[in-house]
């Protein structure tokens, strides 16, 4: 598989991660070693074979519906890098309104 | 003081009074400082420690009950998480993060009286085999200090085998308890999957990622795996069976009937000395009378690979939690919420942690998530019913933990190699089952290794009493 500009643009957009030049070389050819040795896979023969997503036995494990206040909002608050007393804040990102 | 490498040892002399638990604590504090050379600890929990000391010499004095786990020195990984503690799973971006809660596995060590002496290094949200990718810096092996400590869970492997405290928790997910555990000469435990809550540990690759004990004697992980396990009701993939007494079962008379694979330990990646050690394991269990047979695992040079499709996929979603808004890191120069995000997350996770990322939303992203994922998926059927089956038909599998002894610091640089000294392990994640490492043989140069055995599927308390017997401290 061949890494382009492309795919690192796309990728670093739904990763939000971003490269600076020097960056973006050295992780497209990372990504090109990993992904040619991801390939081996394909030597496998999967015909008929069902993916494997669970690794769990039980099924539908359920507790009862019961409300819990493990964690009050002072103590979920506490590590926001910036907050005021009930909100976490952030920039601005809805035109129009304060920050 | 002496060192206390079991907990039946220091419990005797507690019981007896021969020093308070206090005097122990600060002693323990004091022997960590002083090796604080090794990198094995991230933060130390000075305060609560010792607090916890003071009850627990109150308890004893007003002759209560004390738990099974009454003074242990256990560490946990730096992404364990404990209330009002810090805990960063070695990142940046988690730098100054104190967690609201505990993990399940600290609320039960804690129950039982153990006191939890702080966080240990590992790789960056535990990413790594070497414990180089830390935001703290490599953890040195106490065997050589010029060597890695292996991982991720390096901190807590190296804690152990340097007498820092007498156990430590660690996680694995290809072999990150195992490992290390392997490079230290210490005992590592990775449990079934399902057999331990993940509550409260940073996830990476969760149908892979359990929680287990490193420890110098098979008798302390079994103690701590019968306080950890069971079920939770804050992790649905943690199973309702029901945990054995572990401990009360821990020697076994039998004759069983082990598996080796051929072509693993012909590997040409195996290191000679490795596989010498091996063939003495096994001329060892043949001579006690068990039965030590070859097989073909054909599947073996693809396991790493489908491991690496999968966790990083996994690992792609787990890590977008770390958005620099409800805790965290956050870029200061961010000027609207998408530079937030990517700022926040390109200063604050590592090089591999980013690679990892990028790895998985590319196997998952539309198009290729047929040829990548979907197709690891099904790799992943095949190698877990032929583990599965292989485990029907004998009791054990054995192997080599690791292809090589401890490597020196800055010795692999490439990703895939590193990824290569996973080869024995992962097999253990990807189809579930336990597997531990035990402390068995040495190189000529004094480098541990070790030797690994895997059983079926909730068979721990089969695998603990063969350890046992194997493995005497």
């Amino acid at each position: 598989m061949q890494v382009n500009d492309e795919i690192i643009d796309k990728l670093s957009n739904l990763t939000k991660l971003t490269f600076n030049p020097q960056e973006k070389v050295a992780i497209k050819s990372d990504l090109e070693k990993i992904l040619n040795f991801m390939e081996k896979l394909n030597e496998l023969d999967t015909t008929g074979v069902e993916p494997l997503i669970y690794i769990n036995e039980d099924v539908n494990v359920v507790r009862a519906d019961e409300v819990h206040y493990p964690i009050s909002k002072e103590a979920a608050l506490m590590n926001a890098p910036l907050k005021n007393a009930d909100y976490i804040k952030v920039p601005k990102f809805v035109k129009g309104t304060k920050y | 003081m002496e060192i206390y490498r079991s907990l039946k040892t220091l419990q005797a002399d507690l019981y007896s009074q021969k020093f308070t638990v206090t005097a122990y604590i600060q002693h323990t504090l004091q022997t960590i400082n002083a090796h604080a050379h090794l990198n094995a600890f991230v933060h130390v929990f000075e305060e609560s420690a010792l607090q916890q000391a003071h009850n627990l010499d109150a308890k004893l004095q007003n002759k209560q009950t004390l738990g099974k786990l009454f003074g242990l020195t256990i560490a946990i990984k730096d992404n364990i998480v404990y209330a009002n503690h810090p805990a960063t799973g070695a990142s940046k971006i988690l730098e100054g993060f104190i967690s609201p809660y505990s993990a399940t596995v600290v609320e039960k060590l804690l129950q039982e009286d153990a006191i939890i002496v702080g966080t240990t290094n590992c790789d960056e949200f535990a990413m790594g085999g070497s414990n180089e990718n830390s935001y703290y810096g490599p953890v040195l092996n106490p065997h050589d200090t010029t060597r890695v400590s292996g991982g991720s869970s390096g901190g807590s492997a190296v804690a152990v085998a340097a007498n820092l405290c007498i156990a430590a928790l660690g996680s694995d997910t290809g072999g990150s308890i195992r490992q290390p555990a392997s490079f230290c000469g210490i005992v590592g435990l990775k449990p079934t999957y399902g057999r331990v809550s993940r509550y409260g540990l940073m996830a990476y690759g969760s149908s892979f990622d359990q929680i287990g004990p490193f420890t110098h004697s098979v008798e302390d992980a079994a103690l701590i795996l019968e306080v950890i396990a069971g079920a939770d009701a804050y992790d649905a993939t943690c199973s309702p069976k029901i945990v054995p007494a572990y401990t009360s079962s821990l020697h076994s008379n039998q004759k069983y009937k082990i598996a080796y694979y051929n072509n693993a330990l012909e590997h040409e990646g195996v290191d000679t000395e490795v596989r010498a050690a091996c063939w003495q394991f096994i001329d060892r269990l043949k001579q006690e009378g068990h039965t030590v047979e070859a097989i073909e695992f054909a599947e073996l040079d693809y396991i790493v690979p489908a491991y690496y499709v999968l966790t990083t996929a996994e690992a792609s979603s787990n890590l977008s939690r770390y958005d620099g808004v409800k805790y965290g890191y956050r870029a200061k120069e961010a000027t609207d919420l998408e530079s937030t995000y990517k700022l926040s997350r390109s200063q604050g996770f590592g090089k591999e942690v980013q690679r990892r990322i990028m790895s998985g939303a590319f196997v998952l992203s539309a198009g290729y998530y047929d040829a990548y994922y979907s197709k690891a998926q099904k790799v992943r059927r095949i190698v877990a019913e032929k583990t599965h089956k292989t485990l029907e038909e004998y009791d054990f599998i054995l192997c080599p933990t690791a292809p090589t002894p401890a490597y020196k610091i800055g010795a692999v640089q490439d990703s895939i190699a590193s990824f290569l000294g996973d080869i024995f392990t992962v097999q253990a994640n990807i189809a579930g089952v336990p597997g531990i490492s035990l402390p068995l043989y040495q190189s000529q140069n004094g480098l541990p290794i070790g030797m690994q055995l895997m059983a079926g599927r909730w068979q721990e308390e089969k695998l603990l009493a063969f350890a046992n017997d194997l493995h005497i401290i």
